[in-house]
């Protein structure tokens, strides 16, 4: 055991430090920490800066453009990118569907699609729940008919998070309704402009506009867009669930969040004294120091045994559900902090350049409506129930 | 021992959810909320109407009510309906310390109060005072006021603001502090009203050299000041209680009807145990507030100390209720379009109004220690 970085972690630590300092826009960052709202020119200039850099697919082999960072790398850039206060990676075409094109699609497509999601040409947004498909994924009801050369898509997918940015959606399909409903499930690569294919917005209990409904009307998709083989869509899925899941705890993200805790608390007083130094305060910000503390150490040793063995399996579950609920506490403790400034909430705030001014401390500003929003991080991707149940099933043998 | 309500109580109770079922749906709700002034005209000269407000006040002062289980019925309708009208902080705050303090001639207003007519609201907390009600750096010489308030509720559409101020003593001290009114629009103060989160309004006050017009004694309203902020506690956490019964049910009722892996989720054990750690949660909350109500007439330290466990159980409750009741409803529970969310919205900032949990717990262990 080590727990200290090797000589080369600590050069690729200084190198993504100097990166972040020298080649981030002061504009964005600014942005994050003041919790502004991010345009889809924002995210996309992000992924534009990483890409010449060439660290935009850190999981990708090097020969289709990405770096094969090992799990310590990327958990170094997770840390250090938060901590600088850069927007996030956009993960549906980098690091969802490129993994499955990388496993299972045809060469073709690795090469006409994978570059494409490196120069941003291609925004990427997922479909796979349905108002009836939930937790339970494979009862999903969207069906593709072939015709000829074409699939004929008809159905419905919902939380589909960026949809509205999207130039192209990566589909759960229903093939056939023979055997168990795994059986019949297909993955399939729709374009948005086609005709027939409808985004509508929902709005999120705190107003956001983040995620979507998106409807298929006798959408005609050519049979070259189906990726692998056809009612082999639950594997492909589950590949993907499984895969890619260096950041699936969020430890960079509730690093930093922490930090940014402990910073307000120093700031709000109680009698003239920092609320860091509450008694009460203070040991429910400890507590949730040392969950994060072990956290990061059960990151790390999960991904290092993935390493020595292929994808993590159903112990990313255990890193989903510590994780979000770590992240999740974060955000009470932030929120409680502020004391009544919490409850001010002047949305037109958020938006560049507005004139609008936030009510309370600079702190203040989306604390609360981060915190409601990241209500979601126990419930997308698999609820924490169903990581419970996978961990249940697959680890325990119950 | 009884542990039901008056006749007249279930009576008010009764008539007051009537009138919400029939004329406050939730969509009603989030248009008053996101209106101009923050709630719904119609609404609140129909509460009005229905005696709600004379609920509130004594017979003395031309009212039919003013008990703390008066305060606690009414709210409890209030918040199971998510009512956004400014009730707690005309009739509650600003008009429980009109009713205490007044003069003969200031005490004239409540008959407007009751009828609707006019608003009140208090500004009384400060930019860093976070909870701490004792602490007023606002200053008073003669009249004339001159400092700055926090997160005062409704004051924007207000017709008078009470204004906090100390005469004498240091920054945290109960003695010296004195309340005036102040009329809307006077001279040297400026109103900042913004939304909350959760659909309230609240204002940032700055006062340069405003006149009011004292209210109680010089220096002396701490006592009718603490007393009107536990009758608000009242209020707030049978408001949140109200609004736990309504995200409860609504959780339960989608768990009953939604399906998935073939079976209504309710079916699931998982779920079933944390509809049932709710429930037993929810009971807690509503005995909380029942020995906060209930003891709120006996001597001061008693109802201090029943107020502050009330708070602190309502704070923890309902964070436990609000969160649990999105989880389960899942991706649904996250959406602007479903009720739950603002119910939630609502139960978790109820615990940033008149101090959080943690705030009263460490209260609690002072009160316990003067005691």
């Amino acid at each position: 055991m080590d727990l200290s970085y090797t000589p080369e972690e600590l050069v690729f630590q200084t190198e993504v430090r100097d990166f972040l300092a020298t080649k981030m826009p002061a504009r964005l960052t600014d942005k994050v920490r003041s919790a502004k709202r991010l345009t889809k020119a924002d995210m996309e200039e992000y992924h534009a800066l990483l890409n010449a850099q060439g660290w935009l697919a850190p999981g990708w082999p090097t020969e289709y453009g990405g770096c094969a960072w090992t799990p310590v790398q990327k958990h170094i850039y997770d840390e250090e990118a938060n901590l600088a206060c850069t927007p996030r990676i956009i993960p549906f075409g980098l690091g969802m569907l490129a993994p499955v094109l990388l496993a299972f699609g045809s060469e073709e497509q690795r090469q006409h699609y994978l570059p494409r999601i490196l120069d941003g040409t291609d925004w990427w947004c997922q479909g796979y729940s349905e108002p009836g498909a939930g937790s339970d994924l494979a009862s999903l009801k969207t069906t593709a008919v072939k015709d000829g050369d074409h699939y004929i898509v008809n159905g419905q997918k919902t939380w589909t998070t960026l949809g509205q940015h999207a130039d192209w959606i990566f589909c759960l399909v229903r093939t056939s309704k023979d055997g168990k409903p795994q059986e019949g499930i297909s993955f399939l690569l729709i374009d948005m402009a086609t005709p027939g294919v409808i985004v509508r917005p929902i709005i999120l209990l705190e107003g956001e506009h983040e995620v979507n409904e998106v409807f298929f009307d006798n959408v005609k998709v050519p049979v070259t867009n189906l990726v692998g083989e056809e009612n082999k869509g639950w594997t492909y899925a589950k590949y993907l669930l499984t895969h890619e899941r260096t950041g699936i705890a969020g430890v960079g993200a509730s690093n930093a969040a922490m930090l940014a805790l402990k910073d307000i608390a120093r700031k709000q007083t109680r009698k003239g004294r920092p609320i860091a130094d509450d008694p009460i305060f203070a040991s429910r910000m400890a507590q949730i120091e040392i969950d994060l503390e072990s956290m990061k150490t059960t990151n790390l040793r999960i991904l290092a045994s993935a390493q020595a063995g292929g994808a993590p399996g159903p112990e990313s579950s255990m890193l989903k559900v510590k994780g979000s609920l770590i992240r999740q506490e974060i955000n009470v403790l932030t929120r409680q902090a502020l004391g009544p400034y919490a409850v001010p909430f002047v949305s037109e705030a958020l938006d560049e350049g507005s004139n609008e001014s936030w009510m309370g401390p600079d702190y203040a500003q989306g604390v609360t409506a981060d915190y409601f929003n990241n209500r979601k991080i126990s419930i997308f991707g698999g609820s924490n129930e169903i990581q419970r149940t996978i961990i249940t099933k697959a680890i325990l043998g119950l | 021992m009884d542990f039901t309500h008056t006749e007249d109580r279930r009576m008010l109770a009764d008539t007051l959810s009537r009138f919400l079922r029939d004329r406050y749906p939730i969509a009603t709700r989030l248009k008053a909320a996101a209106s101009d002034q923050g709630f719904d005209q119609a609404t609140w000269d129909g509460l009005a109407e229905l005696g709600i407000l004379g609920a509130l006040f004594s017979e003395d002062d031309g009212g039919f009510g003013g008990k703390a289980f008066d305060t606690a019925v009414v709210f409890e309708e209030l918040g199971r309906a998510l009512v956004v009208e400014p009730v707690f902080a005309s009739a509650v705050l600003g008009g429980g310390l009109v009713a205490q303090l007044g003069t003969a001639a200031q005490k004239a207003q409540i008959e407007d109060l009751i009828a609707g007519t006019r608003r009140l609201a208090l500004a009384h907390y400060e930019p860093t005072g976070r909870y701490e009600a004792s602490e007023v750096t606002t200053r008073a010489t003669g009249t004339k006021i001159t400092g700055r308030k926090a997160v005062a509720y409704n004051a924007g559409t207000a017709d008078a603001i009470i204004v906090s101020a100390r005469v004498s003593g240091a920054d945290d001290d109960e003695a010296g502090i004195s309340l005036f009114i102040v009329p809307a629009g006077a001279p040297g103060m400026t109103v900042r009203e913004v939304p909350g989160i959760d659909g309230s309004r609240v204002a940032d006050i700055t006062l340069d050299g405003v006149e009011g017009e004292l209210l109680g004694p010089d220096g002396g309203a701490w006592p009718a000041l603490e007393k009107t902020l536990a009758m608000g506690v009242v209020a707030l956490c049978a408001e949140s209680i109200g609004a736990m019964e309504t995200a409860k049910d609504l959780t339960l009722d989608y768990t009953k009807q939604r399906k998935q892996f073939g079976r209504v989720i309710g079916t699931f054990q998982v779920l079933q145990h944390r509809m049932a750690d709710m429930l037993i949660e929810l009971e807690q909350a509503k005995s909380a507030l029942v020995n906060a109500a209930g003891r709120f007439d006996g001597d001061r330290l008693t109802r201090e100390k029943n107020i502050s466990a009330a708070k602190n159980t309502i704070g923890r409750v309902g964070k436990l209720i609000a969160e649990e009741s999105i989880q389960i409803h899942g991706g649904i529970g996250m959406t602007w379009e479903y009720a739950v969310g603002h119910f939630a919205k609502r139960i978790i900032m109820i615990d940033h109004m008149l101090g959080d949990a943690d705030y009263h717990l460490a209260r609690y262990v002072d009160l316990t220690r003067a005691a």
